[in-house]
């Protein structure tokens, strides 16, 4: 059986399954935002960046192969991770605590897991358009970590294909496939997959203000 | 004795409420601590310390002078609270323009009787953008939270005083 070296553990792994897949299924944690099982990887937010045998890598797009040295818990890789989750904190405007999503938001959690105690940077305090025009569900653009989760799932599960991303650079931005570009000319739920799955408070099923108690939460 | 000061820029006091909320074990920091300026102690100018604690962003000249006042006399400066990491709360003004923000909050709100904007000269000048204080001056340690909970700064300070870097445990960093 063809196997890879993650952090020294020998993990053997199937053809066509990438070094997170192959991480995953041998319980050995990578870090990890725009990854999610099920849907298509493209390495768009790089926290799972790691180093195969010496150059670095995102394990979400990386194929196994056979003999492959993977490092994933070392200074220098913690040090890579924490620049880019501070990066992605200061590209947004995220106020913890006046964020629904709070508790339950996998970038938060991530930071949390990297002892990130502060931005680094100076924050950019972006001015997106929020869009509030649907009855049940928001989006706040300014909290979008453009990890294309919604674009995946509107289009490829709940079949609707609501959700784009648009502009480049500092302009990038959360699209809404209708004529108006409004979510309310669309038809959107708020049980779609799409909603569910935004790793963050970018979009939000309305009428549900913080609704479990703060050491109650997913990741309190 | 160990010297500290204490101060809330464009804060709630919040994360003061918090610093006390150590309730017994405050009495154990102050036999080794002397407060300098602090809304503990109502001294309004600082002297040379060992530790700050700024709790809030910058929104105003006057919170940049405390700061720099901070800096200037603290050996260590520890930024204190959601608001002196990212501005917080006040930083979602920034979202406006300075001019939407003072009209809204005393010309055209809902309730307002003899619409005027505040021209006061004892009043300090509101800045553009509110910002972090690590943009202003350099920053030894953070404490992050809203507020940072009270045995985070129990940890901060016992590992101060004792001349350590502290290390706050994954269950003590938390940003709400």
């Amino acid at each position: 059986m063809k196997t890879v070296s993650l952090d020294g553990a020998v993990v053997p792994f199937a053809e066509g399954q990438t070094v997170m897949e192959c991480a995953l299924a041998a319980n050995i944690s990578i870090p990890h935002l725009c990854f999610l099982p099920g849907f298509l990887p493209h390495g768009s937010c790089r926290l799972c960046t790691v180093k195969i045998d010496g150059r670095l890598a995102s394990a979400c797009t990386q194929p196994a192969m056979a003999g492959q040295h993977v490092e994933i818990d070392t200074e220098e890789l913690r040090q890579v991770r924490l620049s880019l989750l501070r990066m992605l904190f200061v590209e947004g405007n995220h106020y913890c605590p006046a964020c629904e999503k709070s508790g339950s938001c996998r970038l938060q959690k991530a930071a949390y897991d990297e002892g990130m105690l502060d931005l680094h940077y100076r924050p950019w305090y972006p001015k997106r358009k929020m869009d509030a025009s649907h009855p049940d569900v928001l989006i706040d653009r300014d909290r979008c970590i453009f990890c294309e989760l919604c674009v995946k799932a509107s289009r490829d599960v709940d079949g609707k294909n609501i959700f784009g991303i648009s502009g480049r650079g500092i302009d990038t931005h959360l699209v809404v496939n209708s004529k108006s570009g409004l979510l309310a000319d669309t038809d959107i739920s708020a049980q779609d997959r799409a909603v569910e799955v935004c790793p963050v408070g970018a979009i939000l099923v309305k009428g549900r203000g913080f609704e479990i108690p703060i050491g109650k939460r997913l990741y309190d | 004795m160990i010297r500290l000061a204490t101060c809330s820029l464009a804060g709630c006091f919040g994360c003061h409420m918090s610093f006390l909320d150590m309730d017994e074990k405050f009495l154990g920091f102050v036999e080794r601590v002397e407060f300098d300026r602090s809304p503990f102690t109502d001294i309004k100018s600082i002297g040379k310390c060992d530790i700050g604690l700024v709790e809030g962003g910058l929104c105003n000249e006057e919170n940049l002078a405390v700061l720099k006042e901070f800096r200037e006399n603290c050996a260590i400066l520890v930024a204190v609270g959601a608001c002196a990491i990212n501005g917080g709360i006040p930083a979602m003004r920034n979202h406006f323009s300075m001019d939407e923000c003072l009209a809204e909050a005393y010309l055209d709100g809902i309730g307002i009787e003899n619409p005027q904007i505040p021209s006061d000269p004892e009043l300090p000048v509101l800045l553009q953008k509110v910002c972090p204080v690590h943009e202003a001056v350099r920053i030894d340690y953070f404490l992050p939270g809203c507020p940072p909970p009270a045995g985070a700064f129990e940890v901060l300070l016992e590992a101060l005083l004792k001349g350590e870097k502290p290390e706050l445990p994954r269950k003590l960093i938390h940003y709400d």
